[in-house]
């Protein structure tokens, strides 16, 4: 099934206003359509979730099939791993981001390694729900933006929506596929309108494709999930400039669309990597050594990176300082020094 | 403990907190204090001869298959062998109590066990060859990967069964651990999950004595591994891990209960690693002679040979026709080890997505110029065909 015919299926009620109404949507169509779908994680059930994603999902589908589990994210995911193995699709959530670090060694040797280990014969279908990255003044834990260990683990597909469409369409693409995604949900976009998001296509992507999300000449600012809207918004500051910036959103870490923005790169000849997670040893360091190998003799400057700072997650009253906003990328973009329209 | 009353106390009423009450009756789950056993006492009198002589045929098919194993790491035919030689009796009744649809979660030293279970004697040891990680399907044989890592596959077998279970299939998940993985937090979020799930789970838990050198009072300070099985609120059993009748008896209890949706039980069987960890490993930097020595008085093999001798259940030609039986299944591994393995490089990429990706098709391509030029040079597809 198409991401485009699923989301076609919502004809008959409201259209989600926020990323997190998309959300849950997906969960309950996909678990409507699919009766191998499972849900389970720390207060998923009788609560809702923390942030209210799994709203309704227990008393529609049951305690079976939306299940409150003991507190413990390494029996999470190892649980989910043993319900994939007999058939299930089990959608786990961690409750932040840093959250999920006990399970990171479910996740690294089995949930990534099962289909290799066993020659291809044992898929596990998981998707892991992680909100993540900072801008809600939560205190310290709850902002990391853990997507460079994903990202560097072999076997994950590692996906984040920025758009509402998008959070209905890559959920419910993740969780019909045959391997394991991290599923990245930028909570500081979950309620969000969908106001900010321009003309959202309602058909939506498949994994592993990154969209153009602003057209430009001048440079292309690639960014993905909570720094979509920062990109977007600096863009339409640089106009006042004179500068013309295209906007990439990556949508998928993991697969990476090399094509896309080594296009769009060619194009404008110059680039900045957008990402709140640190810089170094972080996602911008290897799209940018990407792009460079790619697009070197079109780049009219180096491929420059706008990111966190090197530092563990501040909190929340300094946060703020930390996050790249409009300013540090116009000041990238500066950094560019292009001449203008030439 | 005396509480000293404050001046004044008398006028204070505490009370207990509102809603204590206890979750469980921590009675029934205790283990006896000493671990169960029928060889030798009036229990086999119940014991299913045919059952204890296909017990013995097994357990002796085992000890060779250990030594069989253990010499063709000496050839540098697997690149390691962690030896059950000790503990065949676990690994023999782990395997034959278990009905077909059910599901065997062992760890990297229970090649025994699958192989019990019927799993191909070479595919069995793929990984331990290192030509692949896994040489079989999980999901033909019910068994899942010889895990490496400690005790994470126990909370896959919490998660199988539990899903077997919400399918209505009447499948028992029967995990395998060693007594250093019990210090894991996975053995902890495993039990505390089947627990509260009550999945149709059986956890055993081969106490051997050592986890590498380390021995168990360093690795615990609870009266027994058993008793851990109280505080999630399951029954633990303690058992002689060397009988192998009594671990059969034990386990098949434990399985039949699961079945029957009584949820989960935490088995200790008490044994001992004969061999060191692995043949890397030198066992006699951390135990003595004496203690391997008292070991080797209660084989399991020993065991249950005088008790069917005695019971004139087996006779020289019994023991000859296992002893022979065993041979062949050793000869036959010996051959089949004995040739090297075709590979294809070109697998390193198959099996990482289910479609791959455009940066693997890309590294594939690469490695496949490698492998013309390779081939090129030497006149020869040493490095297997790739097709």
């Amino acid at each position: 099934m198409t991401t485009a015919a699923m989301a076609g299926e919502q004809t008959d009620k409201a259209k989600p206003a926020t990323m997190a109404q998309a959300l849950g949507r997906a969960l309950r169509d996909s678990m409507a359509e699919d009766p191998t779908v499972h849900v389970l994680g720390e207060d998923v059930g009788t609560l809702g979730g923390v942030f209210r994603i799994t709203d309704g999902l227990a008393k529609e589908f049951g305690d079976d099939r939306c299940t409150d589990t003991p507190l413990a994210e390494a029996g999470i995911l190892g649980a989910a791993v043993g319900m994939a193995m007999y058939g299930l699709r089990p959608v786990v959530e961690m409750q932040f981001d840093a959250f999920a670090y006990p399970a990171f060694e479910q996740l690294i040797s089995h949930v990534a390694k099962m289909r290799n280990r066993t020659g291809g014969a044992m898929p596990l279908p998981i998707t892991v729900r992680v909100p993540y990255g900072g801008g809600i003044g939560g205190v310290e834990h709850h902002s990391d933006s853990s997507e460079a260990y994903y990202m560097a683990t072999p076997g994950l597909h590692v996906v984040t929506p920025a758009t509402v469409d998008d959070a209905y369409g890559l959920l419910r693409a993740s969780i019909a596929s045959d391997d394991p995604v991290i599923f990245l949900e930028p909570k500081r976009l979950y309620w969000s309108k969908a106001a900010w998001s321009p003309d959202a296509p309602v058909e939506v992507e498949p994994i592993g494709r990154a969209v153009v999300r602003r057209p430009g000449r001048s440079a292309t600012l690639i960014t993905y999930g909570p720094s979509l809207p920062v990109c977007l918004e600096a863009a339409e500051a640089a106009v006042e400039e004179g500068w013309d910036l295209e906007v990439v959103d990556l949508r998928s870490l993991v697969p990476f669309d090399d094509e896309t923005v080594a296009a769009s790169v060619r194009r404008t000849g110059r680039a900045v990597v957008v990402h709140e997670s640190s810089g170094f040893g972080g996602p911008g360091g290897e799209i940018a050594a990407r792009v460079t190998e790619r697009c070197f003799h079109h780049l009219e400057a180096p491929v420059l990176r706008v990111a966190g700072f090197d530092i563990p997650y501040p909190p929340p009253m300094l946060e703020r300082h930390h996050l790249p906003g409009v300013d540090r990328v116009l000041d990238a973009v500066a950094r560019l020094q292009w001449e203008a329209e030439s | 403990m005396t509480v000293q009353e404050l001046p004044g106390a008398a006028a204070y009423r505490p009370t207990p907190p509102p809603a204590w009450k206890p979750l469980t009756d921590p009675a029934p789950l205790l283990p006896d204090p000493e671990p169960y056993r029928v060889l030798g006492t009036d229990a086999v009198a119940d014991a299913d001869p045919e059952l204890l002589l296909r017990l013995y045929a097994e357990l002796v098919r085992g000890r060779r298959y250990n030594a069989q194993a253990t010499a063709l790491t000496k050839q540098g035919r697997l690149a390691v062998y962690p030896s059950s030689t000790g503990q065949e009796a676990c690994e023999i009744a782990a395997a034959l109590v278990l009905e077909e649809r059910d599901w065997l979660f062992p760890s990297y030293r229970d090649t025994l066990a699958a192989v019990a279970r019927g799993l191909d004697p070479v595919e069995a040891l793929t990984l331990l060859r290192g030509d692949w990680h896994t040489g079989y399907d999980p999901r033909e044989h019910r068994i899942a990967p010889l895990c490496t890592p400690l005790a994470t596959q126990l909370p896959h077998a919490v998660g199988l069964a539990h899903a077997a279970r919400l399918k209505g299939d009447d499948v028992v998940a029967l995990a395998m651990v060693g007594d250093g993985g019990t210090s894991e937090g996975d053995f902890h979020e495993a039990l505390n999950f089947a627990a509260v799930w009550r999945a149709p789970v059986v956890f055993l838990v081969q106490n051997n004595g050592f986890a590498i050198s380390v021995p168990l009072a360093k690795q615990t300070a609870a009266p027994s591994l058993a008793h851990k099985a109280v505080g999630y609120g399951m029954p633990g059993r303690l058992v002689d891990g060397n009988d192998v009748a009594a671990v059969h008896q034990v386990l098949g209890e434990a399985v039949a209960r699961a079945r029957a949706g009584g949820g989960p039980t935490l088995v200790e069987a008490v044994t001992y690693r004969m061999d060191a960890h692995t043949n890397a490993d030198d066992a006699t930097r951390y135990r003595g002679e004496s203690e391997v020595e008292a070991w080797r008085a209660h084989d399991p093999i020993q065991l249950l040979e005088r008790e069917l001798t005695a019971r004139g259940l087996l006779g020289e030609d019994g023991i000859e026709e296992a002893r022979a039986a065993a041979e062949r299944m050793a000869a036959g591994l010996r051959e089949q080890m004995n040739a090297d393995p075709v590979l294809d490089p070109m697998d390193l990429f198959a099996h990482v997505y289910a479609e791959q990706t455009a940066q693997l098709r890309e590294q594939a391509a690469r490695l496949r110029v490698e492998l013309d030029a390779e081939q090129g040079q030497d006149g020869t597809s040493g490095a297997g065909d790739g097709r």
